[in-house]
């Protein structure tokens, strides 16, 4: 009696989990999981876009709560005049672009020397390439600030330039070990040939590395683009006003729309800023990310196995 | 002339990492010493240039002593960077493991996982939860309850208001953690869990038995991470202490320099913390 009863539990349980834990049942726990934490992670997105086409009736209504009652854009027009939206995106691409370019390309060729050549000292400097990933920027920046202004380049994006060229932009020691691993990983044999042939250290580099390296490329233009996109603390001390990006300008949100739109005591309606506008201004400082993230997305989560960080 | 083999390997080698040796000395390692003198400095910026007077410890000792302010400031982040840690990292793992099952769409719940780490910004979170927008509506009668328990200590009751409220970002904070244990993950040898499970072991004792020892080198990597990411993080307040100390004529560079060098020293302890604790978990098997 108890040997049947323990044979039909173990049926019932490879119906349910499966012979290795994959059956039916748990899958489908495991997608409504998923779901779960999904819905949560997006319930900020979902909240910044049914509020940003909210008028300030439906923001009062206790009847609206997720579905506002018109696809009212005025939010969002006033949000782009808060920002000064077209200019601001295309300084914000400038000032991210062009140091993203600058440090992969940097990052390639250091990652490489250090993957390809035996040189004295080696495990130190790199682990001093690591620890740059470590010591946080706010650490050196009021002598890099110093610097700077001596050579009157606050305000300027050399200020940005130089240090990506130099491998010490936003978080390099992560970009330099991507390019290490990745070239690591190509086999020698290639650019042996290659020199066997004649050409030197720089033309095997240039004409056989460089060509393989394309995911590690777009894996770390695109990584540093959107960590030069978000940062806010040393590009309001080293851009100085100079260049405005997008999230600065919505770090002064409130001031500038208070400035731009002054509230009338005599006559209020809809001219207040209300967290509708604060949600369109927020969106539209997102949009360009979440475009690029659309149609990008494989690279970023796919960067991690692709570049093998985690180690063979 | 002729070179030795290894010793053009050696100068070709140096070709390459040369720009990474200068841009270290001039952007890493002077600012660092750069800033450790001036902390013990009073700085005036005037016309000529910067002048700096020799104070000794006192930055330090008004940093600990008289600014309330700071010491409030770095024992919130030091409590909250303890707690929030271990949270992201177990949740991620968490997320990674239900990814890690074979499912039709697994790659739509990456990608929307992955997404926050896009997007965030320290203004966009700040708009965020001025808005109201990281709090789940159920979350928030939660809090109203633990108010009332008002038998908790301050400290214990403020930290647990923290994880509660601050819930959706902790989420919006894991995904690369989440994406390193992912790939950790599919390395593993499916043959070893037949062979577990030949021999008797259940899915949950196979989980502690083999995944989490085979994984740890990846909790220390994201221990590490998260430490990092919480501690440069704009939104971070000793980093609002540290540039308002910048440009404020009271205090000076040299009091901000002190300010920058006690953070750092913090959040070493912080990440020393976190990898004994790994490490030990590692060898006490």
């Amino acid at each position: 009696m108890k040997r049947v009863n323990r044979m039909a539990v173990d049926r019932v349980k490879r119906i349910v989990w499966g012979i290795n834990g994959e059956g039916p049942i748990f899958k489908l726990l495991v997608v409504f999981l998923l779901s779960l934490i999904g819905f949560v992670y997006l319930y900020p997105l979902f909240y910044m876009v049914t509020y940003s086409f909210m008028d300030s009736e439906d923001l009062i209504d206790p009847l609206v709560t997720w579905i506002p009652s018109g696809l009212y854009l005025e939010n969002f027009v006033r949000a782009t005049r808060v920002m000064n939206f077209a200019d601001t995106l295309w300084q914000t691409v400038l000032v991210t672009f062009l140091p993203a370019a600058v440090q992969t390309v940097s990052a390639a060729v250091i990652g490489y020397g250090f993957a390809r050549f035996r040189i004295p000292g080696k495990p130190v400097l790199f682990a001093l390439v690591l620890a740059t990933f470590i010591i946080p920027p706010q650490i050196t920046m009021i002598p890099q600030f110093l610097m700077f202004r001596d050579l009157g380049l606050i305000g300027s994006i050399f200020s940005y330039l130089i240090p990506a060229a130099l491998g010490q932009g936003f978080k390099s020691g992560l970009f330099i070990l991507i390019f290490y691993q990745f070239f690591r990983s190509i086999p020698k044999a290639l650019e042996e040939a290659a020199q066997i042939d004649g050409a030197g250290s720089f033309k095997v580099f240039a004409t056989i590395c460089v060509p393989m390296a394309v995911p590690a490329y777009i894996i770390s233009f695109l990584f540093s683009m959107v960590w030069y996109w978000n940062e806010t603390t040393l590009a309001a001390l080293y851009l100085d006003g100079q260049f405005k990006t997008l999230p600065l300008q919505l770090q002064n949100f409130a001031a500038a729309f208070q400035k731009m739109f002054p509230v009338d005591p005599n006559y209020q309606t809809g001219q207040s800023l209300n967290e509708a506008i604060h949600m369109a201004g927020t969106l539209l400082n997102i949009l360009p990310l979440l475009i690029v993230y659309f149609f990008t997305q494989r690279w970023f989560v796919e960067s991690i196995e692709r570049t093998g960080i985690t180690g063979e | 002339m002729k070179i030795s083999y290894r010793l053009r390997e050696t100068l070709t080698g140096l070709a390459f990492i040369g720009i990474w040796i200068i841009g270290f000395l001039i952007f890493t390692c002077y600012p660092l010493i750069r800033t450790l003198w001036l902390s013990f400095n009073e700085v005036k910026i005037t016309a000529e240039g910067i002048k700096t007077t020799y104070v000794g410890w006192k930055n330090y000792n008004d940093a600990f002593f008289l600014d309330p302010q700071f010491g409030d400031t770095i024992v919130t982040y030091f409590a909250e960077t303890l707690v929030i840690v271990p949270v992201i990292v177990v949740f991620a793992l968490i997320v990674a493991l239900l990814l890690n099952v074979k499912l039709r769409g697994r790659g739509l719940f990456r990608t929307i996982y992955f997404l926050p780490v896009v997007i965030t910004s320290g203004p966009v979170i700040q708009q965020l939860i001025d808005q109201g927008a990281t709090t789940l509506p159920g979350i928030r009668d939660i809090i109203e309850m633990s108010r009332l328990e008002e038998s908790m200590p301050g400290l214990l009751a403020d930290l647990i208001t923290y994880l509660l409220s601050s819930f959706i970002t902790i989420l919006w904070y894991s995904g690369v953690q989440m994406l390193i244990f992912l790939a950790g993950l599919q390395k593993l040898d499916r043959a070893m869990y037949e062979a577990a499970s030949i021999d008797g072991a259940s899915k949950w004792e196979a989980f502690w038995k083999l995944t989490l020892p085979a994984i740890n080198p990846m909790i220390v990597v994201n221990m590490v991470y998260t430490v990092v990411m919480q501690s440069v993080f704009s939104l971070n307040p000793v980093i609002g202490l540290i540039q308002t100390a910048m440009h404020d004529p009271k205090h000076g560079m040299g009091y901000s320099a002190a300010l920058a060098w006690i953070y750092f020293m913090v959040m070493l302890v912080l990440l020393a913390l976190f990898v004994f604790v790994s490490r030990q978990r590692d060898s006490g098997r």
